[in-house]
């Protein structure tokens, strides 16, 4: 065994993974506060990139303002979104909330392939691009540039959590919807917040993911690793979220090294079946007590 | 009685609810004196719970207004009405699980922190400070005097049912109301239990200075601690007056005599 190449499977699978982790945050926030499963967060995440593509290359802005321009754009179709499509449903059964989302995906995707067209475009280059080496081991530095700024947007993301109020707010709510908006919490507000929020960190990632696999309209299937990563790591779990996308990274790299590309989703999806009946909460989830 | 306006914290006036073309609440109107406790009563579905949840701003009423210490709560959301000193319990205790019996009480006091999502991190000064201390001693009064101190950092999901009831009460004592409404404080609690709650509650009255309105169905507990009743049926309010009055009311006992037992026990109440 090279174990010099295995570090460098294994690291490229962490860079992978961070960013499973900071969209699988921004699905766990939405979960989290109202309880809707967003199938759409991949085609948001791909908003994101669409949205950098345009402002760098399409307006020649520099990356220090086009960056700011996806996030804000991931946050205004968040707000859009959950006043005009969620806040309406709410009360519905969550399979038609669900259906919605879905639905939402395609109408994003089939936008930006209105837009843009269909065929694969590259982001401008923004990051440096010397070569990092971690010891001996070679790591892309989109990759691990990628991995920091993940990392950072998640650190920010789990802080708010437990130390803001807004923080609080969320943990509440998500507790017992009735119970907060009693004690004086503004629970629309959390649900506009939570959706504000996570789109503008989905669209961030669209950057990040962008910038290393470039972007095409059908980019939105990274949602589907996202999906299997919250739910390995449990729906309304954040930590659950960071640990289950690098887990999934770390195993999509080796898979895709070891047994090839076209394995990739047969292993993770595996995995995912293997938890759903061993911890149908996922790893960190919360399992419900009912005591009555 | 003295009928003065001022003397009045609560007041309902035909309040009409409706869900499709099911008529809820059907020109209900009462109220509620400062300092006092009043009890709702009525059979299964009367629409106790839905008055409440119409109170508390959950539902908005077809017709009627509702009006709390002066001011008209027409458009006004929970969390304003929690602001103006409106805090509930809920019939199935609605506790934030997963999180420990103080940080439920804490919670309680959401209410009054009129701050963004920033200002948690950003040092506000010294009386801010002094407004959290007190705020904390306050907190610590309400666990010592519902006796909870050794539960205060246990998660609420591991309790059993009477005391995740006093945590329920804790928090919403928290909220320091001036109208506390309990939805059927003592539901499925045994006769000791229930002792102790109605003690609570009298205690809450007494020295809390917080006005009670309450839904109960146990007879006797209401009977032997409410200074007024209101009872509906079928949305309406048929008799309202003092506990002797509404158990002397034809109209009640007919009201509940499908209930049988209830209806007996409402015109011989056993000596408490």
């Amino acid at each position: 065994m090279d174990w010099l190449f295995l570090t460098e499977v294994f690291l490229a699978g962490l860079g992978a993974g961070a960013l499973y982790a900071v969209t699988g945050v921004a699905f766990v926030l939405i979960y989290k506060a109202t309880r809707v499963v967003n199938l759409a967060i991949g085609e948001i995440l791909m908003l994101g990139g669409y949205a950098f593509f345009g402002a760098a290359a399409g307006w020649h802005l520099p990356a220090w303002i086009a960056l700011p321009v996806a996030v804000l754009s991931g946050a205004l179709v968040g707000a859009v979104v959950e006043r005009g499509l969620i806040r309406p449903m709410l009360g519905e059964s969550p399979i038609s909330v669900f259906m919605v989302t879905i639905g939402l995906g395609s109408i994003l995707a089939g936008f930006v392939q209105v837009v843009w067209g269909a065929d694969p475009l590259r982001l401008p280059e923004f990051m440096p691009s010397a070569p990092i080496f971690l010891g001996e081991a070679y790591l892309a530095p989109k990759v691990a540039y990628g991995f920091l700024a993940a990392m950072l947007v998640l650190a920010a993301c789990v802080s708010a959590l437990r130390f803001s109020r807004g923080g609080v707010a969320l943990k509440a709510t998500a507790a017992d919807q009735g119970a907060a908006y009693s004690v004086g919490i503004d629970v629309p507000r959390v649900f506009s917040l939570s959706w504000i929020v996570a789109c503008a960190v989905a669209a961030g990632a669209g950057v990040l993911v962008g910038a290393i696999g470039g972007i095409s309209p059908t980019m939105g299937v990274f949602g589907l690793s996202v999906l299997v990563v919250v739910i390995v790591g449990g729906l309304d779990s954040m930590v659950g979220a960071l640990v289950g996308g690098l887990l999934i990274g770390v195993v999509e790299a080796f898979a895709g090294t070891f047994l090839g590309g076209e394995y990739k989703f047969l292993v993770t999806f595996s995995i995912m079946i293997l938890v759903l009946m061993l911890r149908p909460y996922g790893l960190f989830g919360t399992h419900e007590i009912e005591r009555l | 009685m003295t009928g003065a306006a001022d003397d009045v914290i609560l007041s309902v006036k035909g309040v009409s609810l409706a869900f499709g073309g099911v008529r809820a609440l059907t020109d209900v109107s009462f109220s509620v004196r400062k300092g006092s406790i009043t009890a709702v009563i009525g059979p299964n579905g009367a629409g106790k719970t839905s008055l409440f949840n119409t109170i508390s701003g959950f539902y908005r009423p077809r017709a009627g207004e509702i009006v709390f210490g002066g001011r008209n709560l027409a458009g006004t959301a929970p969390p304003e009405r929690a602001r103006l000193g409106l805090a509930r319990t809920f019939q199935n205790i609605a506790l934030f699980r997963g999180m420990t019996v103080l940080d439920n009480i804490k919670l309680g006091r959401h209410a009054h922190m009129q701050t963004g999502l920033l200002d948690a991190l950003v040092y506000r000064g010294r009386a801010r400070r002094e407004e959290l201390a007190l705020r904390a001693e306050i907190e610590e009064r309400i666990i010592d005097f519902l006796e909870i101190q050794h539960i205060r950092n246990a998660p609420v999901a591991t309790l059993p049912y009477g005391l995740r009831k006093r945590v329920e009460l804790a928090r919403a004592l928290a909220m320091r109301p001036r109208l506390l409404m309990l939805d059927e404080p003592v539901a499925g609690m045994n006769r000791e239990e229930t002792e102790d709650m109605a003690r609570f509650i009298l205690d809450v009255k007494e020295e809390w200075d917080v006005t009670i309105l309450m839904v109960e169905h146990d007879m006797g507990m209401v009977m032997d601690i409410s200074d007024h009743v209101v009872v509906l049926n079928f949305g309406q309010v048929i008799a309202e007056g003092s506990p002797a009055t509404v158990q002397a009311d034809p109209a009640v006992i007919a009201a509940y005599l499908g209930a049988g037992d209830l209806g007996r026990r409402l015109s011989a109440p056993e000596a408490a």
